[in-house]
């Protein structure tokens, strides 16, 4: 049963941090709800204002910088990155994410920044945009910051997002040539949130070596975070079966899961054994194949 | 907001869900409210020409949309090819998930007029049948697709 709440509909931006500023640790901050309905309905949240962005068009954007560069407004809907021309045209990794995100219908009222700011460490975006090195903007009356995408998520469904401060967008700094990324999650059922989930970005050089590599566990900690060894273990190396095997017992090793109903701690380990091996191996060869 | 092409205007307190709306306060008990966690589809509408579970959005968020529910697909009472197709094909069993299922199938078709089985799988992926009678939908779906349900009367 959800609890009464104060509804607040800013009309802008501005009107919308002002609100935040005045109500901070007695409002949330809704988009599409998905998650946040959920969890007002199971009475674990139960705000005394609730501050409606979701109608803000001025935050529903996909677009290319000078340098192609992208830059996703917060209320932008999943369903729209999954569609985007220019995300599939130069992140393609994030559209075959966005596609196995829930169902068709939640895609459709989602919001990419509500999606990050509830911060599930079983959530499919935080891996992927860590390992394409985003950056997340977050604003407040006082000014405006921006926030590495390894550094936003603290904890459990806590984000390093100030009380009056707001996520307004995401920026995806260009692809250097010849890099590529995949994302894979292991799911009890399709498109359910995963039990344990990998993303890897990998940049070659001409002769097929590694010179940049960025590697996202997820759902297998309190937070999405990478496996900082496994990716040095990367860097100056030629792609060898010895190579994946090594750095992703290594990731397995970095990644902290629990044991729940969907699977066990060694299970857990196991598929991120897998998953880093096979992740790593496919954002190599569309490194490779890429220009 | 406009439902079914009437338009109303509706006076709800702001925790009201738009299920709740639609079926108590309007009186369109066709869209089911079933999970209550955005996992089942029963309550699936079409909002702004999306799909979306009524059972998850906040009424007062559809302020000013345009909602298409089970009701508006057979205006006049007149089933719609799919209506019959699904009729045609028995592609029920117990009928909770047909409302959700004729709302998601009919976007589909508007977005992919011919889609393969696969692509209908994905399109009502979203909806889940406890009686599985899935296969029965999917055909039911396909038909329609290839325009080959019955006309009315026969």
């Amino acid at each position: 049963m959800i609890r009464d709440f104060v509804y607040l509909r800013p009309g802008t931006l501005d009107e919308a941090l002002a609100l935040l500023a005045e109500h901070q640790g007695e409002c949330k901050v809704i988009g599409g709800g998905q998650s946040l309905l959920i969890l007002m309905r199971q009475g674990l949240v139960s705000p005394a204002y609730l501050i409606d962005i979701k109608h803000l068009s001025e935050l529903n954007s996909i677009r290319l910088d000078g340098n192609d560069g992208l830059s996703i407004g917060a209320t932008t809907t999943h369903r729209a990155i999954e569609t985007s021309g220019a995300v599939k045209a130069h992140f393609p990794v994030l559209a075959e994410m966005e596609q196995n995100v829930a169902s068709i219908q939640t895609r459709n009222w989602g919001t990419i920044g509500g999606n990050l700011a509830h911060a599930d460490p079983a959530g499919d975006p935080g891996p992927v945009l860590i390992a394409l090195d985003a950056s997340f903007k977050a604003a407040s009356a006082q000014g405006e910051r921006t926030i590495g995408a390894d550094a936003f998520f603290v904890d459990y469904f806590e984000t390093a997002l100030r009380d009056d401060e707001l996520l307004v967008g995401i920026h995806l700094p260009a692809q250097q040539p010849k890099s590529g990324a995949a994302y894979e999650k292991f799911t009890i059922i399709k498109n359910d949130l995963s039990v344990a989930s990998v993303a890897a970005s990998i940049t070659v050089d001409d002769s097929g070596k590694c010179t940049n590599a960025r590697i996202a566990l997820g759902a297998v900690a309190p937070t999405p975070h990478r496996a900082i060894e496994s990716e040095q273990d990367l860097l100056g190396q030629s792609m060898s079966e010895e190579l994946l095997d090594r750095l992703s017992d290594k990731a397995s090793q970095a990644a902290k899961p629990i044991s729940d109903i969907h699977a066990s701690e060694d299970f857990r380990r196991h598929l991120v054994k897998v998953l880093t091996a096979r992740m790593v191996a496919k954002a190599w060869k569309r490194a490779i194949a890429s220009t | 907001m406009t439902v079914n092409g009437q338009f109303y205007e509706v006076y709800a307190n702001p925790k009201r869900l738009l299920v709740e709306v639609l079926r108590d306060e309007l009186g369109l008990t066709g869209t089911k409210r079933a999970c209550d966690t955005a996992s089942c589809g029963a309550c699936t509408v079409i909002l702004n020409g999306l799909t979306v579970k009524s059972c998850s959005v906040l009424a007062v968020q559809a302020q000013d949309a345009v909602i298409t529910t089970v009701e508006g697909l057979a205006p006049g009472g007149r089933l719609s090819p799919l209506q019959q197709s699904f009729l045609d094909h028995g592609a029920y069993q117990c009928g909770f998930c047909t409302p959700g299922m004729l709302i998601s199938a009919t976007v589909l078709l508007q977005e992919k007029p011919n889609p393969n089985r696969r692509e209908i799988q994905e399109g009502i992926h979203g909806n889940l049948c406890r009686c599985t009678g899935y296969n029965s939908i999917i055909r039911a779906i396909s038909a329609a697709a290839s325009g080959e349900q019955r006309q009315e009367g026969q």
